[in-house]
């Protein structure tokens, strides 16, 4: 049984986990029906609200074990992977990172990332379209991040239900390949109001493309006016070296904060 | 789109909320969804169902009730109506503004017997 939520299954598969156990007094139930009468009941709980303690409790993981984690969202294609496996053979040898993947299927992310010789876990979410904290709670349990580490969760590729799911990162960081057109932003409003920072990717393509940089960002800006940004190729490396002097400093700062 | 993992979040409350308060069948379950939750009321409406059968809560009737979303625009301080976040301040037409109100969802009453 995991010392989680006591669900009992060693196998990370996301939602089938909970219902389970719940069903063990229907019977004794029925003779009552008789003499009950209808009555209502204030519940008034967040439907979020189990996901947001799970969430709340890595996040205290996280901080107690000096761990910076970050949460990649975007439709899938965007290069999210591709990013990630650059970002760790670019960031310096002695900087200690652990990778969480999740894709419906398959544990082709997770073995991208293994080849560049970080630790990956890969989470496939069956039905689901999206990561949640239990997930994660479970996946931190699995594979143990070293403290004071990095900690990159990549996302079901979805620009939708995963704006909904705090999984207890720092930051949700929503990556934008310019293939896609600049008016994403407003048409997956939540997932950039969620993001702290936008990357756009694939910008080696802009030459050939009419994606119109300025207005993606007003658009983003509209949705979250807070929202930083970042250009940056994965291919050709440029705007690199600025993605990499923002997670480290952020790192930094969470590390303080 | 994840509606369906949503219902079954709602289930789970459910079921916990029957131990606590001993009860054995839902005849109505009352969902406030709000206008900037993300949440698709037709498509909880689909799950909702298949989700619930066999539980405390089979047959039960669903009543969605919607919340509307309110923002309070920090330029010219106003509170204003809001229906989708790249909306602007009707009044400055600022986007500079924090929602108060319709990003949630959540089971406000349950009918039980």
């Amino acid at each position: 049984m995991c010392g989680i939520c006591g669900c009992g299954e060693s196998q990370l598969t996301a939602h089938t986990h909970a219902h389970t156990h719940e069903h063990e007094h229907t019977h004794e139930h029925e003779h009552v029906e008789h003499s009950a009468t209808v009555r209502r009941i204030k519940v008034e709980q967040d439907i979020f609200a189990k996901n947001n303690q799970y969430a709340q409790l890595n996040r205290e993981y996280f901080r107690q074990h000096g761990i910076f984690a970050l949460n990649f969202v975007s439709s899938p294609g965007s290069g999210k992977t591709s990013l990630l496996t650059a970002t760790i053979t670019q960031l310096p040898a002695d900087c200690a990172i652990s990778v969480i993947e999740g894709d419906q299927q398959t544990t082709l992310d997770a073995e991208k990332i293994r080849a560049t010789g970080v630790r990956a876990l890969q989470i496939n979410t069956g039905k689901g379209c999206h990561l949640d904290a239990h997930s994660i709670a479970h996946a931190l349990q699995d594979q143990i991040p070293e403290p004071n580490s990095l900690v990159l969760i990549e996302n079901v590729g979805n620009l939708v239900c995963p704006a909904a799911f705090d999984l207890g990162e720092a930051y949700k960081v929503v990556v934008l390949s310019v293939t896609e057109g600049e008016d994403k932003p407003l048409k997956y409003p939540d997932m950039f109001h969620a993001a702290e920072l936008m990357i756009l990717n694939k910008i080696d393509l802009l030459p050939y493309l009419d994606f119109d940089v300025e207005k993606c960002i007003d658009y983003a800006r509209r949705i979250n006016p807070r929202i930083k940004v970042l250009q940056l190729s994965v291919k050709t490396g440029q705007g690199m070296t600025e993605w990499l002097q923002w997670l480290t400093i952020s790192q930094r700062l969470s590390s303080i904060a | 789109m994840h509606e369906l993992s949503l219902c079954e979040n709602i289930l789970q409350m459910i079921e916990q909320q029957a131990k606590d308060q001993q009860f054995t069948r839902v005849l109505t379950v009352f969902l406030e969804i709000g206008q900037l939750s993300g949440v698709e009321p037709e498509a909880i409406s689909f799950c909702f169902d298949a989700v619930m059968a066999g539980s405390v809560a089979a047959h039960a009737k669903l009543v969605i009730v919607p919340q509307a979303g309110l923002a309070w625009c920090a330029k010219c301080y106003h509170h204003f109506e809001i229906q989708h976040r790249y909306d602007e301040c009707p009044i400055c037409g600022s986007y500079e503004f924090q929602i108060k109100k319709g990003e949630h969802l959540r089971i406000s009453e349950l009918e039980v017997i």
